[in-house]
């Protein structure tokens, strides 16, 4: 290769996309690392704190498309304290200052202020897509920005994101000249949108594929978006309640048949099951349903509209479909890849159910199963064996049995055996989420068989600090471990501290560990970031007297336990925006 | 220490992210003092949108408690066999809120009285219809409310065999017969019912 000018070497690279890829190539040799680094295009930065903006900008020039993850992944579960970080601010800002041509951003449970797409909006001439995913901080003001000022712009995709609504009215600010729209989703917005504009606004992008919209959208307002947009392939509906006999529904029922293209299918964020029939004609070319939100439809509609779904690949569902309308699932659904059940009353008694017995029947049905998310009231070491059994190619297999420790509910055994088979079978197995009773076994056959493991979730699990270790030692491509609520404590997080540098991060939550094995293993890996989260704030004493918050040191007692650790390696050096209660030793 | 204990807004303990929790044997067991700090602090919070509450309640207290009774204090408002354990089950919050207000609105809906008018009574009721999951239900209560039977509901005959039959009126106007519709539909659109009683009743079943 070297006897090829650097101009073909880059044509070659062009084809080499995965980010990981790329990083190996720039490992092979100087003149490489040069050709690559100056033609990427394409940068991801899985923990935003891990580099500075500058270093990113400096070694890729070319840079098109950031996508950048802040916070830890427990804070999708209130477990990290409102203002931790994961600003975004400080990277738009060292984007704009150097002038580089971006085009994407990507963000990932980040704080983005509505300065931060003011700027955006303002620097970047060729912008063209903005996906946020379970972001926080801004407000339709940000978004009125974004519509007004990025002419370009062919995504703006919100998932998921806590937004405040100003009654902005962002949508109307879309120009008249904006036609360009590919992919729009405000599905996660709470507020009023002008519909009027909306419509106006679909009726002039011809190149519309995927729309999502909010609880606002009425079921005639979709009648008539969907008379401008046949051509969408990705719809998420907002309110989906009407009078059958209306005209409006008569039309509607029309205009769906029109629509060819729709392979994907979501939202129903408010939703009268006797208007579902609607739909039944969209539902034989699906392959991607999402009625997670959709609360209030009985198991027994769910179940006559799955039937109508012999192609799905993904399907994301409440519980209330129970486990015969799994059954159901598993006998019509023959390419389903893709499963997650979520919880449709989290804290109830939980009389609408899924158990094992439903998981077990979608493993003997749906063969081509990878990705599985399930919330379950109980799970058994036989129907876990049983599913490893039937299906070897899980990617992903997150359990969650609504009471952590609960055992086997036949044999009151731990779930050592069953999660073991999971990961014995299943040998490209990525990421896994334990739940139930278990004990050191299960890390143990973790250790053993996860070979690809590279996620691992943790809670309420094991007896010593064994466990750990035996994860730490066994699993060679682990990136990323969270721990909760579990007995691992100093000699665990000790026991091979160059580990840390090969993963992106550790969080440990109410664990055994101590300040003083966090300071030994700061000390000791300077390249990491050993951050201790204290949002306890006051001691006893500052408490009875009203006092103000003491920020976290680490002048603690040594011995003292630590109630929330975060560690991850970087390049960066601790950050300069921690809040008083976190302290990076 | 009782001021530090009574929580300032009942709310934010009942919500989801509690302070409670259940703890393992052998997990941290800071005292139980922190327990009652972080009650007092709940005060201190900015507590803004509901979902700013649910992060800013999370607590990161190692407030293990092996004895629900023993946090008595604490958990003044909340039974025991109600202790949910914080960031437990691990839903995103933005989903968790989504389905808190889907159950506030839902809880809404269950307050439709309508008016009853049945020929003859010289007066009328008032029945909440989000108080029943079904036609049966509504109907064994409108023959226990007017001391009378109405029977059974057939698609042809409507309910033959009784002298009264069940109507409401709705939301163009027009008096239907109770049962052709489903539940859900007739509930949204039921404006005041009318038991009729006799031949003006009868008439209502439409032969084809």
């Amino acid at each position: 290769m070297n006897y090829f000018p650097d101009e073909v070497i880059e044509q070659v690279f062009d084809y080499v996309t995965s980010h990981q890829d790329r990083n190996s190539i720039s490992l092979v040799c100087k003149s490489w690392y040069r050709i690559e680094r100056l033609s990427r295009q394409r940068v991801f930065i899985g923990n935003c704190y891990s580099i500075s903006p500058d270093k990113v900008i400096e070694r890729f020039p070319a840079i098109r498309s950031l996508s950048l993850k802040g916070k830890p992944h427990f804070a999708d579960f209130n477990l990290v304290p409102y203002d931790w970080g994961g600003h975004v601010y400080p990277w738009i800002v060292a984007m704009a200052k150097s002038k580089v041509n971006l085009e994407e951003i990507r963000l990932k449970r980040m704080v983005v202020s509505d300065e931060s797409l003011e700027l955006i909006s303002s620097s970047f001439a060729n912008f063209t897509s903005l996906v946020l995913v379970s972001c926080e901080g801004f407000t339709t003001n940000g978004l009125k920005a974004v519509a007004a000022n990025c002419s370009l712009l062919r995504e703006l995709d919100l998932q998921e994101n806590e937004v405040e609504d100003h009654r902005s009215q962002w949508l109307n600010h879309f120009p008249e000249s904006s036609t360009s729209l590919v992919t729009l989703n405000f599905s996660c917005l709470k507020g009023e949108i002008n519909l009027a504009a909306l419509e106006r606004l679909v009726a002039r992008s011809p190149n519309l594929k995927t729309l999502r919209v909010n609880r606002a959208v009425t079921l005639d307002s979709l009648q008539k978006i969907l008379s401008w947009a046949p051509q969408l392939m990705d719809l998420g509906v907002g309110s989906f309640i009407h009078d059958p006999d209306s005209e409006t529904f008569y039309k509607l029922k029309n205009t769906i048949v029109q629509c060819k293209s729709i392979t994907s299918l979501s939202g129903f964020l408010e939703v009268a099951p006797y208007c579902l029939p609607a739909i039944y004609p969209v539902c034989s070319n699906l392959t991607s349903l999402n009625l997670s939100y959709a609360l209030g439809i009985p198991a027994s509609e769910l179940i006559k509209l799955i039937r109508h779904c012999k192609r799905l690949q993904r399907l994301w569902i409440l519980d209330c479909i129970g486990d015969k309308g799994l059954e159901v699932v598993a006998s019509n659904c023959k390419d389903l890849q893709e499963l997650r059940v979520f919880p449709s009353d989290p804290f109830g008694a939980g009389n609408t159910v899924v158990t094992e017995e439903g998981l077990v029947a979608i493993s003997f049905g749906c063969k081509k199963l990878n990705s599985l998310l399930y919330f379950c009231h109980q799970m058994t070491n036989a129907a876990l064996i049983t599913v490893a059994n039937n299906c070897p190619n899980f990617v992903r297999f997150r359990l969650c049995i609504l009471d952590p420790t609960k055992a086997d509910p036949l044999t009151q055994q731990p779930l050592d055996e069953g999660f073991g088979a999971i990961v014995q079978s299943c040998k490209g197995l990525k990421r896994l989420s334990l739940s139930g009773l278990l004990t050191d076994m299960v890390f143990l056959y973790i250790g053993m068989y996860a070979e690809q493991l590279e996620m691992l979730s943790v809670a309420f699990a094991g007896k010593s600090d064994k466990g750990m270790i035996y994860v730490l030692n066994g699993c060679k491509k682990l990136r990323k471990l969270e721990v909760r609520d579990s007995p691992f404590g100093d000699a665990a997080l000790l026991a091979d501290p160059g580990k840390y540098e090969t993963m992106r991060s550790l969080w440990m939550s109410s664990c055994e560990v101590t300040l003083g094995a966090c300071k030994a293993l700061a000390r000791k890996m300077p390249m990491l970031n050993v951050e201790i989260i204290d949002d306890s704030e006051l001691t006893v004493d500052e408490a009875l007297c009203g006092g103000a918050p003491v920020a976290v040191t680490a002048d603690g007692d040594d011995k003292q336990k630590v109630e929330k650790m975060y560690l991850y390696r970087t390049l960066a050096g601790p950050r300069n925006d921690a809040p008083e209660f976190v302290c990076t030793l | 220490m009782d001021a530090l204990c009574a929580p300032a807004d009942k709310s934010i303990i009942d919500l989801e992210a509690t302070e409670l929790r259940l703890g393992l044997p052998g997990t941290s067991s800071s005292s139980s003092e922190k327990l009652q700090i972080f009650v007092g602090r709940s005060n201190k919070r900015p507590l803004g949108e509901s979902s700013m509450e649910g992060s800013s309640n999370s607590r990161s207290s190692s407030s293990s408690s092996n004895d629900p009774e023993k946090d008595g204090c604490l958990g003044c408002s909340i039974p025991p066999s109600k202790t949910q354990v914080v960031g437990w089950p691990p839903i995103r919050s933005y989903r968790k809120n989504s389905l808190q207000h889907k159950k506030e609105e839902e809880a809404k809906f269950s307050g439709i009285y309508v008016k009853v008018s049945m020929d003859g009574a010289p007066y009328l009721r008032k029945i909440d219809l989000g108080g029943y999951e079904g036609y049966r239900q509504l109907l064994t209560a409108l023959e226990e409310m007017f001391k009378l039977a109405i029977g059974e509901y057939s698609e042809r005959d409507g309910y033959k065999g009784s002298e009264y039959a069940p109507t409401y009126q709705d939301k163009d106007g027009d008096w239907m017969l109770l049962g052709d519709v489903p539940w859900e539909m007739f509930r949204s659109s039921c404006k005041k019912l009318r038991i009729m009683k006799g031949t003006e009743g009868v008439g209502l079943t439409c032969s084809p």
